[in-house]
C-alpha cells in the first residue's frame, strides 16, 4: 500500500464559491439543486460573483438568494425580467441573471419575458421547466404535458379543455433580441455536463454583450409527480424530452467557435 | 430667477431630472404621456437610462430593480396605470426601496375618460396593494408647485427608503403655466449601502426582499415600516391656509380642487363672508392634528373635491364630530367651477349648517338636480 502527502493532492472538486454550503430546502431528487451548482460553478470559472446581481422569482427557487453568495433581490410573481432590466440600466457593466420557473417565467410573466428577448435585454435567464407549479403543490402550468396528471388536470391535461404546452424556447428564439437560447435537460450525468457547457455560453453571451440568453432546464419534481427519484429521471426522459426537443434555438455567430 | 412656460408633463419630467433623477421606465397612457416623451429624448442625452416597458407592469417592476440596484428611479402614469402598479408597490413598500410615483389622475372608474379627476385618493392613499404599508402622497395644485414637489420628493422618500407619489390631475398635466425651474442636481455617483449594485469584493452581500415566510418576522418588518411612518407623520406634514385668521369657516381642498376653490373664497371674502381654505398638500400623511385644533374653532368644514367624497372621510375623522361637515363633488372627470363652489358657501353662510344624515347623501341629492340642469 503506499501512502500520500496531502500536499502532493490536487483539489479537483469542491463546493463553488458562489453558492452558500447550506442545506436547501428543495426536495430530494429535485434538479433544482444541481440546476443551482451548474450556475454557480460557471460564474466561479467565469470569476463573476462579485460582478453579479440575480433576481429570484416566485416558485420553489424564491429563496434562491438563500443559497447563492452574491447580491440577490425577489421580484413579484413573473416579473423578474422587467426587475432584472431596471438592475441592468442602471449597471450595465454589471452581469445579472433571473432564475425562474415555468409557471413563473411563461405563464404570469409572459409579457415580462417576452419583451425583455425582445428588447435584446443583455441578462441571463435560468428558466426551470418541471411541467407543474412545485411551490403550490403541483398544479397544471403553461408546460404540463397533454393527457399529464396534476392536482388541477386531475384526469390528466385535456387539450380540448386547457390547450397545449407551450415550448418557451422555440417561441423566445423567434425574437432578433435573442442572442442565446437553448434546452437543455437534469436528468442524468451526461446532460447535465451539457447543460453546464449552455449555462456556461449564456453568461459568455451577456458578456460579450450578445444580448438576451436563456437556458431552459428540463428539471424533474419526484414529490409533485408522485415517483422515486429515479423514476422521475426515466418520466422526464420518456415524456419531456419527445414534447420538448434538447438543442440550441438561437446561437449568435459570435459565440458559435467559443471553446471552453 | 428668469420664468418660462412650461407644459405640466413637462415641467414634471425636467424637475425629476433636475433632482438627479437616474433612471426612468413608463408606459404611454394619457394624459400623462408627455412626461415619458419628455424623457425619452432628455434622458438618454444626459447618458441617464430611459425606457418604454411592455406595460405599466413591466414598467413599475423595472422602477422596482432600479430601485434595489441603488438608482434614484422613478415612473409616471395615469389612473388605470395605476391601478397595474398597485402589485409593485406593495412590493416595493415591503422591500423598503426609495422610489418615486407621479399619478395624472383621470376619470374612472374603469376606462374613464382623460379628463382631470381626483378618483385615485382611495387607492393611493388609503392602500391599492396589499398588507401594511403607507406611502408619502403628495398632492400639489399648481405646475410650479408639482416642479417644488417633484423635485423634493426624491430626498424624502431616500431618507425613509419609501414609496413617494405626487398625485395630480390631468389638468396640472395639460396646461402651461409660467415657472421658475430649479437648479441642476449632480448625479449620485456612489451607490447606497444597503443596494443590489454586486460586491465588486469590496463588502458583504446585499439581498433585498419583500418575503417573510415566518409571521414573527414578517410583523417586525411591519412594525418596522409603522414605526417609519409615525416619523413621516410626525415631520413630513404639508398644506396651505388662506384667509383663516379671521374664518368662521373653512373649505377644504387639495390639488386642483383645492385651487378652484381658492377662486371661490377669494370672491366670498370680496363679499365680506367670513371663509378660509385649509388645502392639504400632504395628503398621505394627512394633516389630522391640524384639522383637529381647527375643529376646535370653526363653525365647519367645506369639503370639495373632484370625487366622491375620498377625502372627506379623512375631514371627518379628524374632526372627531366637533364640527358639522359639509361635501361638494364632481366626479367622472367634471371640474367644478369656481361658481358652483360659490354658491355653496353663499348658501352655507346664509342657512347655516346641517347635521342630519352623512355630508355625502346630502350632496347627491343636490349633484342629481344639478347634472339634470345642466
Amino acid at each position: 500500500m503506499t501512502t500520500m502527502n496531502v500536499e502532493d493532492m490536487q483539489v479537483i472538486y469542491q463546493h463553488p464559491t458562489s453558492l452558500l454550503d447550506i442545506h436547501t430546502h428543495y426536495c430530494p431528487g429535485c434538479t433544482h439543486g444541481v440546476a443551482h451548482r451548474l450556475v454557480a460553478e460557471v460564474i466561479d470559472e467565469m470569476n463573476l460573483r462579485d460582478q453579479c446581481i440575480g433576481v429570484a422569482s416566485v416558485g420553489c427557487s424564491v429563496f434562491a438568494y438563500n443559497y447563492f453568495d452574491f447580491d440577490f433581490i425577489q421580484s413579484p410573481h413573473g416579473r423578474a425580467p422587467a426587475m432584472a432590466t431596471g438592475v441592468k440600466r442602471v449597471h450595465p457593466g454589471k452581469i445579472v441573471l433571473t432564475y425562474q420557473g415555468d409557471g413563473d417565467m411563461i405563464s404570469i410573466g409572459t409579457g415580462e419575458i417576452t419583451h425583455a428577448a425582445a428588447r435584446g435585454e443583455n441578462i441571463t435567464v435560468i428558466f426551470i421547466n418541471n411541467a407543474n407549479y412545485g411551490m403550490t403543490g403541483g398544479q397544471m402550468a403553461p408546460t404540463t404535458l397533454p393527457g399529464q396528471k396534476t392536482t388541477s388536470s386531475p384526469k390528466g391535461r385535456d387539450v380540448e379543455q386547457a390547450g397545449y404546452p407551450i415550448r418557451a424556447s422555440e417561441m423566445l428564439a423567434t425574437l432578433d433580441g435573442a442572442g442565446y437560447i437553448a434546452r437543455r435537460s437534469l436528468h442524468d450525468p451526461k446532460n447535465i455536463r451539457l447543460a453546464k457547457k449552455a449555462i456556461r455560453t449564456a453568461f459568455e453571451a451577456q458578456v460579450r454583450g450578445l444580448g438576451f440568453s436563456m437556458v431552459e432546464l428540463l428539471s424533474t419534481c419526484p414529490t409533485n409527480w408522485h415517483l422515486a427519484p429515479a423514476a422521475a429521471g426515466k418520466w422526464l426522459e420518456e415524456n419531456m424530452l419527445p414534447y420538448f426537443p434538447l438543442g440550441d434555438y438561437k446561437v449568435h455567430t459570435a459565440l458559435k467557435d467559443l471553446k471552453f | 430667477m428668469s420664468r418660462e412656460l412650461w407644459k405640466g408633463n413637462e415641467a414634471i419630467a425636467e424637475a425629476a431630472v433636475r433632482a438627479g433623477l437616474q433612471a426612468y421606465f413608463g408606459y404611454p397612457i394619457t394624459p400623462q404621456t408627455e412626461a415619458l416623451e419628455y424623457l425619452s429624448w432628455r434622458l438618454p442625452e444626459l447618458g441617464r437610462a430611459f425606457l418604454q416597458a411592455e406595460s405599466e407592469l413591466g414598467a413599475i417592476n423595472m422602477v422596482y430593480g432600479a430601485a434595489c440596484a441603488g438608482a434614484r428611479t422613478m415612473t409616471t402614469t395615469s389612473s388605470p396605470g395605476t391601478s397595474l402598479m398597485m402589485e409593485g408597490l406593495s412590493y416595493i413598500a415591503g422591500t423598503e426601496v426609495p422610489m418615486v410615483l407621479v399619478d395624472v389622475v383621470r376619470g374612472g372608474p374603469g376606462l374613464g375618460n382623460i379628463a382631470p379627476a381626483q378618483g385615485d385618493y382611495n387607492q393611493i392613499v388609503h392602500g391599492g396593494g396589499h398588507g401594511d404599508y403607507h406611502p408619502i402622497v403628495l398632492a400639489p395644485a399648481s405646475i410650479q408647485e408639482t416642479i417644488n414637489t417633484v423635485y423634493e420628493i426624491f430626498d424624502i422618500v431616500e431618507k425613509y427608503r419609501t414609496i413617494g407619489i405626487v398625485m395630480v390631475d390631468g389638468s396640472i398635466g395639460q396646461m402651461m403655466e409660467p415657472v421658475a425651474l430649479p437648479a441642476m442636481k449632480e448625479v449620485r455617483k456612489v451607490w447606497p449601502s444597503w443596494a443590489a449594485s454586486a460586491t465588486e469584493g469590496k463588502r458583504e452581500r446585499n439581498v433585498l426582499t419583500s418575503i417573510y415566510l415566518d409571521p414573527k418576522q414578517e410583523e417586525i418588518t411591519n412594525l418596522r415600516l409603522m414605526k417609519t411612518w409615525q416619523e413621516i407623520e410626525k415631520n413630513e406634514i404639508r398644506y396651505k391656509e388662506y384667509f383663516m385668521e379671521d374664518a368662521k369657516f373653512a373649505v377644504v381642498g387639495f390639488g386642483s380642487a383645492g385651487r378652484v376653490a381658492l377662486s371661490a373664497v377669494r370672491a366670498a371674502r370680496a363679499e365680506g363672508i367670513p371663509v378660509g381654505l385649509f388645502r392639504p398638500i400632504s395628503v398621505s400623511p394627512f394633516p389630522k392634528k391640524q384639522i383637529f385644533d381647527l375643529a376646535q374653532r370653526l363653525e365647519g368644514f367645506f369639503v370639495v373635491e373632484m370625487n366622491s367624497g375620498m377625502m372627506l372621510d379623512d375631514v371627518l375623522l379628524a374632526s372627531q364630530g366637533r364640527i358639522p361637515v359639509e361635501f361638494y363633488g364632481r366626479m367622472g372627470g367634471v371640474m367644478p367651477f369656481p361658481d358652483e363652489i360659490l354658491r355653496e358657501i353663499r348658501l352655507l353662510h346664509a342657512d347655516g349648517w346641517k347635521n342630519e344624515g352623512h355630508p355625502r347623501d346630502r350632496w347627491l341629492a343636490k349633484l342629481e338636480t344639478i347634472v339634470k340642469e345642466e
